[in-house]
């Protein structure tokens, strides 16, 4: 299946025998590149860009490597290559055909849930706008880029669904995601966490680490779903998405090492030590990932929700590889254990499991972002380092469902809020310790060149050495 | 391990790095063979089921998936041992042995044409450094894909001495992925002389990488009927000539594709020279559609054609050629038979435009491409031996350099 380039947007799903949808989209383009220029990266606009272009959905064709000004990186709509006689695999109309338009009485739900996933995409390009002016290599400068253009293209695979099923409400919510604004107190993006400040490039990994990931497992949810352009548009998402995980798992394990480099050679472990030397010292890097696990295990939502029941036994959202599980995929009869808090004490209980499909997902990444972590842990062990990484508790720092209203150390004990006011700087990054890595942040950005604060790569991109000029300023 | 006694015992092994895997399960999801699986800790490649097909490379996020060890045959890494890696192994000395030809995926008989074909290059190539991943070998003799004739039309003017045939197949729901420059083979029906089944004949693909028709999961050959030998004693060739017969609709056993070097560059500014007769044209149709395709992307890079035949009526391609804006294609066509007029060949038309050529020549954007009979070469190589010396170049230096940069190929035959 072939995308044609020769039209103005790119696409598989034969745009042009659809004149209305492809008006539509043209109109909608405009104004998409007004808003990457008005809140795409900094200054961006001239640079050459060694970018990932998909070309085909095929394997062969979806990673084409090459120099790209990013206002003109090809965006456009691909879907995972069809299925015939696919069935819906899970809730009331398992073994039905899949849906290729959307059923009246679900519309409202679909178009909420595909906004809200929508709205995160051009969201995070908001957040990251300024990154570009402190990279720490031309290398790290076009992983972010890379991350950023992905995004933009996530929001038209979004854009597209909402023109092509839901009408004018379709293209009017097109419109808002572009006129929402990351942080903006008047007009702020739908999600807590994709309102929050991205302003160093720990930040920037530890984001892309775990809420990218957060991503990778609402799209893996969604791409189960009845609704086949929903599930074969997010399909092709997750591909593009392994990247950004790639960009922050590997972004903080190069700073582990540097540090770790820098403890032997000072043979020292004194924080004080470690940041006058210009390196972020491990108990610092530990508190960010507090921070950015806690934040965005709040975007599951709550652990009991009647909502997700609904998505599910509706087929709107299935669970996370939901094909490779073994149960009967209605889950009217089966349980799952959620934690909850009663009185001074934490203890689990069993719920209809139907109810706890969000813990259910957000059990599966914390499973996932534990072998990140295990991975990470790797990195002090093998230069003779004796720190450990760890998750904290599920119920620490959270703004949303059980532990909304209590405060939970990360070794999962119940604190009165004297003791969380007097602690929780131990634990979370403080002013103090935004500020040292604020101060960290410099650009470095002659080839082959890598801030001090963080080892260079093993190996480059597309079999590129690390000194590859993967951005040129012209 | 006892070290193995000869090289053929030993294979390559594809293996996944597991410190720099992030375990996104893209490889997994891409494989076509279901050779990725894992567990908990890693993602592996089971060694019976990998094909090469390399659908995950390009995909994997991290490069974690392109590694390769040489191992032996009985006593490949497996599942278990490599589940339970936190590194990847160290080389051993099977890597520093060649993998005998025992156990390349790529059919002798293929291995053979491609020799004979690149022997004029002076040296190994490379592929240009911006062209595509290619995937070779996806099916051998022993698993063809069979393909589905859509179409097939005489280019050549029925009164002209040889008979040259565009072909296009179909592949249908079968995965077939080529890109300009590269081969297929195509396995004649019925057996030879000695009742073997026949050898695989190779063709390049004369369409570009989206399909003969854009979207389409087919392909175009262009074949030539042959009716005499090399030395002109008359002579049928056993797959040209069932090519050629094919009608609409019938069914055809395919291998391949093969090619990992002779493919065009991809990035802007890139030109092409392309030295061409008869079926030779079919790589150079292929690049010159595929750009012709993107033409209003204004990528830049300049096309220079020198294309010989006989006649005008033995030229294929020459109304869609004659049709191409000037601009876009710099078209020099040699005929060496045609009545009342000097014979020409393309090595004239390459020295009457020496300037360019040598410009070209120079150019370290510019990739050459040089395809057709065994006979032009010598004239070829010959003229662009003249034109560096005319201009204090010296072409026995600047070949290997060119090879080195992946900016000359030859295939001949």
């Amino acid at each position: 299946m072939a995308i044609n380039y020769d039209e103005r947007i790119p696409n598989n799903v034969e745009l042009s025998s659809n004149k209305t949808l492809q008006r539509a989209l043209e109109q909608w383009q405009p104004s998409y590149l007004d808003w990457w220029r008005e809140m795409g990266p900094d200054n961006s606009t001239n640079y050459d860009v060694y970018l990932r272009t998909a070309i085909s959905v095929e394997p062969n064709g979806w990673a084409h490597f090459d120099y790209v000004k990013m206002p003109e990186y090809r965006w456009g709509i691909f879907l995972a290559p069809g299925e015939q006689n696919k069935k819906i695999t899970f809730g009331d109309h398992k073994g039905d055909d899949v849906w290729q338009e959307v059923p009246g009485e679900y519309r409202s739900t679909l178009r909420r849930i595909i906004v809200t996933q929508g709205d995160t995409e051009p969201a995070s390009v908001e957040q990251q706008r300024h990154l570009g002016l402190t990279a720490p290599s031309l290398y790290d400068l076009r992983n972010l880029f890379q991350v950023n253009v992905e995004e933009g293209r996530h929001l038209w695979a979004m854009v597209y669904l909402l023109h092509a099923h839901f009408g004018r409400d379709g293209r009017e919510e097109g419109e808002a995601l572009l006129e929402r604004r990351s942080g903006d107190a008047d007009n702020p993006r739908i999600l807590t966490a994709f309102n929050e400040k991205t302003p160093d490039w720990l930040s920037f990994f530890m984001f892309t680490f775990a809420t990218d990931r957060d991503g990778k497992y609402q799209l893996a949810s969604l791409a189960e779903s009845a609704f086949d352009p929903l599930a074969r548009t997010c399909k092709f998402m997750l591909i593009e998405e392994a990247h950004h995980l790639f960009v922050g798992e590997q972004g903080v394990s190069r700073i582990i090492q540097r540090t770790c480099e820098v403890m032997n050679e000072l043979k020292t472990d004194d924080p004080a030590k470690l940041r006058a030397a210009g390196v972020i010292d491990l108990p610092t890097l530990q508190k960010y990932l507090n921070f950015h696990f806690s934040v965005t295990s709040d975007l599951y939502g709550a652990e009991i929700s009647s909502n997700a029941a609904t998505y599910y036994t509706t087929g709107l959202k299935g669970r996370f590889e939901e094909t490779k599980l073994a149960d009967d995929h209605k889950l009217d009869n089966s349980e799952y254990e959620v934690m909850d808090v009663a009185g001074d004490r934490i203890l689990s209980r069993h719920v209809p499991a139907l109810t706890a499909l969000n813990e259910r997902l957000r059990d599966d990444w914390v499973t996932d972002i534990q072998s990140g972590v295990s991975r990470w842990n790797r990195v002090p062990e093998k230069l003779g380092v004796n720190f450990k990484f760890t998750l904290p508790h599920k119920g620490f720092h959270r703004k949303i469902g059980m532990f909304a209203d209590v405060h939970v150390a990360p070794d999962g004990r119940l604190l009165s809020e004297a003791e969380w006011t007097h602690q929780h700087k131990n634990w979370l990054p403080s002013e103090e310790d935004r500020l040292f890595v604020h101060s960290l942040m410099g650009s470095c950005l002659e080839p082959g060149k890598y801030a001090n604060w963080i080892a260079a790569p093993n190996r480059g991109i597309n079999n590129k050495p690390i000194d590859f000029e993967y951005v040129r300023f012209n | 391990m006892n070290a193995p006694s000869v090289q053929s015992e030993l294979a390559r092994q594809h293996v996944i790095d597991p410190e720099i895997c992030i375990r996104c399960n893209t490889c997994e999801e891409m494989c076509p063979v279901k050779a990725i699986s894992h567990d908990a800790r890693n993602y592996v490649v089971n060694f019976e089921i990998c094909s090469w097909c390399n659908a995950c490379i390009g995909p994997c996020p991290t490069g974690a998936i392109d590694n390769i060890r040489n191992v032996r045959k009985d006593q490949p890494y497996s599942l278990a041992d490599q589940l339970g890696w936190d590194v990847l192994p160290g080389f051993t000395e099977y890597d520093n042995m060649a993998v005998g030809s025992a156990t390349t995926e790529v059919p002798d008989e293929v291995q053979r044409i491609t020799d004979v074909a690149t022997a004029g290059q002076g040296g190994q190539a490379l592929a240009p450094w911006s062209a595509s991943h290619p995937y070779v070998n996806l099916y051998g003799p022993n698993n063809p894909v069979t393909a589905t004739v859509s179409g097939n039309y005489r280019l050549t003017a029925e009164g002209a001495s040889s008979a040259i045939h565009h072909v296009v197949l179909d592949f249908g729901t079968t995965p077939f992925p080529v890109l300009e420059g590269q081969s297929i083979g195509i396995i004649p029906p019925g057996t030879d002389a000695n009742g073997k089944p026949h050898l695989l004949r190779m063709y390049s693909v004369a369409s570009p990488r989206e399909g003969e028709r854009p979207g389409y999961n087919n392909l175009a050959l262009t074949v030539k009927r042959v009716t005499e030998d090399h030395d002109g004693k008359p002579s049928m060739g056993v797959c040209s000539n069932y090519v050629c017969d094919l009608k609409k609709g019938d069914q055809v056993q395919v291998t391949g594709p093969y090619g990992t070097t002779f493919l065009m560059p991809n990035h802007p500014g890139a030109s092409i020279m392309m030295i061409c007769t008869g079926t030779g044209s079919a790589p150079m149709r292929a690049m010159t559609e595929r750009r012709r395709r993107r033409m209003n992307q204004k990528e830049g890079g300049e096309l220079m054609l020198f294309f010989g035949a006989r006649t005008r009526e033995e030229l294929p391609y020459l109304g869609p050629l004659q049709q191409l804006p000037k601009d876009f294609i710099d078209i020099n066509f040699a005929f060496s038979r045609t009545p009342d007029q000097p014979k020409q060949y393309v090595q004239d038309l390459i020295r009457a435009r020496a300037d360019k050529v040598a410009a070209m020549l120079a150019d370290d954007n510019c990739f050459i491409y040089i395809c057709g009979l065994k006979g032009m070469e010598t004239g070829v190589l010959e003229a662009f031996s003249d034109i560096c010396r005319a201009r204090g170049m010296d072409w026995e230096t600047l070949r290997p350099a060119l090879l080195k940069k992946a900016r000359f190929h030859v295939e001949t035959y």
